[in-house]
């Protein structure tokens, strides 16, 4: 075959791929958009800025990590992750409960990863980060620290225990 | 006719910045002789074995070495050997001569930052990790010598730019060379992406480092940081592609198919490299979920000029194989030069591209990221783009260049051929078992073989996958021992190759060339289009880095190594 006819048959190979890929990338950005419409409650969401000097002081929302029944199935968890272990260290909350969680993190950058669900969290020092679950199925939930703190960064888990009613 | 070797004085007479290249991807290989070294021992603490009680008395923690690793070998190997490379490539295909002095200058400031930052690195005052998030902190020094590192990298932008500009000045209305347009674009937008870094460094952990400031807010420094810390990425892998699309083809004994298309998709990441750092911070708040998602709709835009390189490359490379007498749908695979571990290493490193590329496209997906956000995922993914794809073809640079460069053969070419298999053999075990284990959850940067007893067996679900580390652990070592041989003994050897056998640069010709096609003019305008890329980012980045600028919430400092 000579170059020019060579060149052609490429280039319209070459269209169709660029087609395809593009398609393709359109497909991927659909879909995301879809989940957003489900599940934005995956995005950490600012729920406000604070001092991380002052987090663990009295009248501070942090003062005193816990667990509240806010709602009809709905739970609030005020958890600071810090180094080297998320308080409350253990979260327990019935089988099908909404849980909102808020985190913030006194000292430096901490992960919040609930293994085996999305939430899965920068913690941040002066923000609130604000994520939701559903936990359908009872059972051991383990909360990995999954940004590097310090020495004791492989240490750092948590536990939720989602409890048959 | 008598054949001479040429003596070192004549080798580097004709062509002065033959040696400044040489120095600066020798500086970046001996950082990642060391960086690698704490490779196999991370890639079995993902096995579950503990080797660092060996280390101890040097090395503090496996965190010192994984600030070690990261930074020796994706920060300093990489842009050195960029550097060196890159200019030598440019130089020759334009016909122009680096400003020989400024080159120096950026050599020098190049070993001072590296020997500034080295020394609290080794001393463990500065086990930050190579992302070095605030309020970790570390010592001055290190802040200091990774500053001088960039702008050693910005001396390059300009030497790059400088001897384009001086090149279209001295051939007024031809196209731009094709690998000096490649390499232009690269620097030019290396050049944008930089300068989150910068002020990062500047403003805030310079200053804060030493004392003048009490404290850096940590949203603002990560956004800063990975402002620059995607296209970084596309920095590493450009350089490849230089490789991939201006001489593999030549090396593989064909060409290649279209010069306009190599431009198009270096004008592609010129463009689009560097609005789409969000994609790092899906999961920080305090960045709103609107611009994460136009982040996201950038950052698959950013895939396809990789999408379009994959076809040009595979179709340059199926005509060359043809060109030897490959036939059939196959046939031409096999006709490829595979005894040339020069072309192999590319060949395999292009490869692991694909898989690269694809995770790239998951971890992109927003929402999607929250199933692997922080987890071994990301190295299992990283280490095919940046230390297989861009490693290994470096390396397979390194086996045409340093021979070329000091007229000494290339030592062992089957040692050589072996370590290029092993590395991706190895790679492509570690790949596997760390994206695994990381759909199971189990974190990345964590000493997880040194867990205290109550952790005792909670990522035992993942001892089959630990294997496959284990594996490559075992590969990656021998793998990395050859490569490192076959670079020092040729580099040492007193051999030097007679004139007529030293390899000559392999500029690829093109079958669809520049001349007379308008776009090519259009496309030329590098400037236009690097103005174009400010605007996009600073529409995707102001609305953003000024609420972050204007609600400041600064955090003191720790260590807590
Ligand atoms: C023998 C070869 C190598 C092996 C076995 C290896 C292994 C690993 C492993 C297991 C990790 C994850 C550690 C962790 O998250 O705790 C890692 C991290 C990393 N590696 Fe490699 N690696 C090798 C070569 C390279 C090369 C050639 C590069 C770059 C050019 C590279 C760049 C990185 C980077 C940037 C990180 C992330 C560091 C961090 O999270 O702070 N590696 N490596
Ligand atoms: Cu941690
Ligand atoms: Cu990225």
């Amino acid at each position: 075959m000579d170059n020019e006819k060579l060149i052609h048959a490429i280039e319209r190979y070459e269209r169709s791929w660029l087609l395809f890929a593009l398609v393709m990338i359109v497909v991927f950005l659909i879909f995301i958009g879809y989940t957003l419409t489900g599940f934005a409650f995956y995005v950490p969401s600012a729920a406000e800025r604070i001092d991380p000097t002052t987090v663990r002081n009295e009248g501070s929302l942090f003062a005193n990590p816990r667990v509240e029944k806010t709602g009809d199935n709905v739970y609030t968890a005020y958890v600071l992750a810090q180094a080297f272990t998320f308080l409350p260290n253990e979260i327990r909350v019935p089988k099908g409960a909404k849980v909102v969680f808020y985190v913030t993190s006194p000292d430096v950058q901490h992960g919040f990863h609930i293994r085996g669900t999305n939430v899965n969290v920068q913690v941040i020092p002066g923000e609130v980060g604000k994520v939701e679950h559903t936990f359908n199925e009872a059972g051991e939930y383990l909360v990995i620290c999954n940004e590097y703190c310090g020495l004791g960064h492989q240490d750092m888990i948590g536990k939720i225990i989602v409890e048959d009613k | 006719m008598a054949v001479r070797s040429a003596s070192p004085e004549d080798i580097y007479a004709t062509h002065p910045e033959k040696k400044v290249s040489l120095y600066f991807m020798v500086l970046g290989f001996i950082a990642l002789t060391i960086g690698v070294i704490f490779g196999p021992f991370q890639i079995f603490n993902y096995a579950d074995i503990d080797l660092y009680p060996a280390l101890q008395p040097l090395f503090k923690s496996y965190y010192q070495g994984l600030t070690l690793h990261g930074v020796l070998n994706a920060i300093v190997f990489t842009q050195f050997f960029i550097q060196g490379s890159l200019l030598y490539l440019q130089a020759r295909d334009s016909n122009v001569r680096p400003l020989m002095p400024v080159a120096w200058a950026a050599w020098w400031i190049a070993l001072i930052g590296l020997a500034l930052a080295a020394w609290p690195l080794l001393l463990n005052n500065a086990t930050v990790l190579y992302t070095f998030y605030p309020p970790l902190q570390g010592h001055w020094a290190f802040y200091v010598g990774a500053a001088l590192i960039i702008v050693s990298s910005l001396v390059s932008v300009f030497l790059s730019v400088e001897m384009w500009v001086r090149w279209k000045k001295q051939n007024p209305g031809k196209p731009t060379p094709l690998v000096t347009f490649m390499t232009t674009a690269t620097w030019m937008m290396w050049g944008l992406a930089a300068i989150g870094l910068v002020v990062e460094a500047v403003f805030f952990l310079i200053p804060w480092s030493l004392g003048w400031i009490k404290g850096v807010d940590p949203l603002l420094a990560r956004s800063l940081f990975w402002w620059s810390g995607h296209p970084i990425v596309y920095f590493w892998l450009l350089p490849a592609y230089v490789s991939w699309y201006g001489l593999l083809p030549r090396q593989a004994g064909g060409k290649l198919i279209s010069d306009p298309l190599a431009r198009m998709a270096f004008l592609g990441f010129l463009v689009f490299s560097t609005p789409v750092g969000f994609h790092h911070q899906f999961a920080d708040p305090g960045i709103s979920a609107f611009w994460k998602g136009v982040h996201t709709v950038l950052t698959m835009m950013v895939a396809v000029p990789s999408l379009m390189t994959a076809f040009t490359i595979a179709a340059s490379l199926e005509l060359a194989g043809r060109a030897n007498g490959g036939k059939g749908m196959l046939g031409w695979i096999k006709a490829l030069p595979w005894n040339n571990p020069s072309v192999v290493a590319q060949l395999l490193g292009a490869i692991a591209f694909i898989f690269g590329g694809a995770g790239g496209i998951v971890n992109a997906s927003f929402t999607l990221d929250y199933v692997v956000h922080n987890t071994t995922w990301i190295p299992g993914h990283f280490h095919l783009p940046v230390a297989t794809a861009s490693t290994l073809t470096f390396f397979g640079i390194a086996f045409w260049l340093i021979p070329h460069i000091t007229h000494k053969p290339l030592a062992a070419p089957r040692t050589a051929l072996a370590g290029v298999w092993l590395w991706f053999v190895g790679m492509m075990f570690m790949a596997f078992g760390m994206h695994m284990m990381g759909l199971q959850g189990v974190p990345r940067r964590a000493h997880i073989s040194a867990m205290s007893a109550v952790n005792d067996g909670i990522y035992a679900s993942s001892a089959f996958y630990m294997v496959f580390n284990a594996i490559a652990g075992v590969l990656l070592t021998i793998a990395a021992v050859q490569l490192f041989y076959v670079l020092y003994a040729t580099l040492f050897s007193r051999r030097r190759l007679p004139a007529d056998q030293v390899p000559e640069i392999p500029f690829a010709e093109a079958i669809s060339g520049p001349e007379g096609k308008n776009g090519v003019k259009v496309m030329d305008r590098l400037f236009f289009w690097w103005g174009a890329a400010v605007v996009l980012v600073l529409i995707v980045y102001m609305p953003t880095l000024v609420q972050l600028f204007i609600h400041m919430v600064p955090a003191p400092g720790m260590r807590l190594w």
